[in-house]
């Protein structure tokens, strides 16, 4: 392992630190993230882009679990083939999931590489915080 | 985090000669591990990760056993008869029944109820800075809860030892399976698993259709009976006749009383959004009356409620069990046990190897160790077992299926020793940190630290 830590070490930059935002519980149990702009980023990141950002993931993660009469009938007629309609078919839920993933590849791409920082999607850390990863602001390449 | 020192290893000296210390991360590399391998809690995992059971799975091979068989003689025995005088419904409606059963039986003990993952050591540490800072740095804060608004009301979130991170609001921690279980209702012996956020739906539709099956069959076999003694005069004749029918007679009658009363129950918590951790624990009762209902969880509205609880949208299990391991977080769970522990080929090494790293981090802590072997709760985490068992087999000879979870009416205590089990661990947990004034938080500090150069340590070894 110490030989792939070594290579990944060479290709990628140091994790300086990470922050974490944390789940807003104000409204409930839905998922939630606090829009709150850690200071951490302050050096590298727009407070309004940042804001801009977990909202619409706040958004997202309401479209996934909106209660209404799409998802009432998606949950009737699960119940009515024994729930066996989700061995062909993708609940609701799963893909707004993998809509929200892309959204993240997408602001990485755009807005947080460029800046040093990385958003982990939240679904990984069991939709608790929105890590946010800082490297170190140094030229990446150095070394074999 | 990670040293620079490893840049001055030569990657190809390295790449020819494959290290004896390094053969367990290679195999890592041939054979990347499934999360399920490594997972911390004590579940079971079946069909590469597809299926999660409980370690302790309870009597649930006794519940499908009393399904299959009553369900058996009454096919093999009843039926016929009533095809004959009544109807070919009979074994169809009967045939459903099972079915929807046993089903939601297998999905109630098969799925994921909510497991929370555990934190990253990276989250940790980060909750540990937060909460540091915000109290004295000489002594370790008193039991750690964070209380917030819900709805206008205020929520005490606790924190879990064992997960390290503050447990989302109806959240729980069960101790007879370690983990952190969203909206937590139960751990029910009888389906061998926790009932909980993802699987509550399963449990409620197994326990409807039970009660429907039992009654179901309970009136098709007196029916028989009744029948059978018209025809030939005689109830005893009727019996002798159709022994079985008095097998079936005696666990349904049993059944029906705990299961119907089961079913009602839930069926209110349904109605009230609420879960029976919450209705046991009073945690809304004492403020009836301040609002609609003291539930901030509530929508106000029973359709709503059973609504949201029953139909709502399905969410995804957190754990990805059948993900793959990346590779740096493998690394910090490898070299954090010593390096002499034979390689890692089983899930149970990894998870006692993990396991006891902490573990021993613990220790250093609480260092009068009230908790004996592996697991800090462990001696709680026995006792409810015991509890269980033991009021599963004494009420009835013929144990009806949920009579444990059912004789919470008459005899709360019977399933109390989980829920209290584990907030007594917590409070055990949490009370310890205050007696250690002498060095509780520079120890912690340590800890954390410990855990973040062990990657070092280990890698220095190799060298």
């Amino acid at each position: 392992m110490a030989e792939t830590h070594s290579l990944q070490d060479l290709q990628q930059p140091a994790v300086s630190s990470k922050v974490f935002v944390q789940r807003d519980y104000s409204s409930g149990t839905i998922c939630r993230f606090q829009t709150k702009f850690p200071s951490e980023l302050e050096s590298r990141l727009d407070k309004q882009q940042f804001e801009e950002t977990i909202q619409a993931l706040n958004n997202l993660y309401a479209e996934a679990e909106k209660l209404g009469g799409k998802s009432y009938l998606e949950g009737c007629l699960a119940c009515l083939t024994a729930y066996t309609i989700f061995l062909c078919m993708e609940t609701h839920y799963e893909k707004v999931l993998k809509k929200i993933a892309r959204y993240i590849k997408d602001q990485n791409e755009k807005i947080y590489a460029p800046r040093g920082l990385l958003l982990t999607d939240p679904i990984e850390r069991g939709l608790r915080v929105v890590e946010v990863t800082i490297f170190e602001d140094r030229s990446i390449g150095s070394g074999r | 985090m990670k040293n620079c020192e490893y840049q001055q290893i030569d990657p190809r000296a390295l790449s020819v000669s494959p290290l004896s210390v390094q053969t367990h991360t290679e195999k890592k590399e041939h054979r990347p591990r499934r999360k399920w391998e490594v997972f911390p809690g004590k579940n079971r995992f079946f069909c590469d990760g597809r299926i999660i059971i409980a370690r302790q799975s309870g009597v649930l091979p006794l519940t499908l056993g009393l399904i299959v068989v009553t369900c058996g003689l009454f096919f093999a025995f009843d039926c016929p008869f009533l095809v004959e005088h009544l109807t070919i419904f009979i074994p169809l409606i009967g045939g459903v029944l099972f079915v929807f059963v046993v089903t939601s039986l297998l999905r109630t003990s098969f799925t994921d109820p909510g497991i929370l993952p555990r934190a990253t050591p990276d989250e940790a540490a980060d909750i540990e800075r937060q909460i540091d800072t915000s109290g004295s740095s000489t002594y370790r804060p008193p039991p750690r809860t964070k209380e917030i608004l819900i709805n206008q009301q205020v929520v005490k979130l606790k924190y879990c030892f064992t997960c390290k991170m503050f447990r989302p609001p109806r959240t729980s921690h069960c101790s007879l399976c370690d983990n952190c279980v969203e909206r937590f209702d139960h751990h029910c012996p009888w389906v061998g698993n926790c009932v909980g956020k993802r699987n509550y739906r399963y449990f409620y539709s197994f326990i409807i259709s039970l009660s429907f099956l039992t009654s179901f069959i309970f009136g098709c076999v007196i029916t028989h009976i009744t029948l059978r003694s018209q025809a030939t005069k005689g109830l005893v004749q009727a019996i002798q006749e159709s022994p079985a029918s008095v097998v079936e007679l005696v666990i349904c009658f049993f059944s029906i009383w705990s299961i119907l009363g089961l079913s009602g129950f839930h069926t209110y918590l349904v109605a009230s959004n609420l879960t029976t951790n919450e209705d046991i624990k009073g945690s809304w009762s004492s403020k009836r009356g301040a609002d609609d209902s003291g539930n901030p969880y509530s929508y106000n509205s029973i359709i709503t409620n059973c609504c949201v609880t029953l139909c709502g949208p399905m969410p995804p299990s957190l754990i990805d069990r059948r993900g793959f391991v990346p590779p740096d977080e493998a690394i910090p769970a490898a070299s954090a046990s010593e390096i002499e522990l034979p390689p890692f080929t089983t899930k149970n090494d990894a998870n006692m190897c993990t396991q006891s790293t902490k573990d021993v981090l613990e220790r250093m802590i609480h260092s009068s160790s009230e908790f004996n072997g592996l697991c800090p709760p462990g001696t709680p985490k026995t006792t409810p077992l015991v509890l269980e068992v033991s009021s599963v087999a004494a009420p009835t000879a013929e144990p009806s299926p949920p009579a444990g979870c059912s004789h919470q009416h008459p005899r709360r205590p019977a399933l109390c020793p989980p829920f209290d089990r584990s907030n007594k661990s917590d409070a055990l947990h949490s009370i310890n940190p205050a007696f250690r004034l002498a060095s509780p938080s520079p120890s912690l500090s340590r800890s954390t630290l410990i855990l973040g150069d062990a990657p070092d340590i280990g890698f220095n070894q190799l060298h």
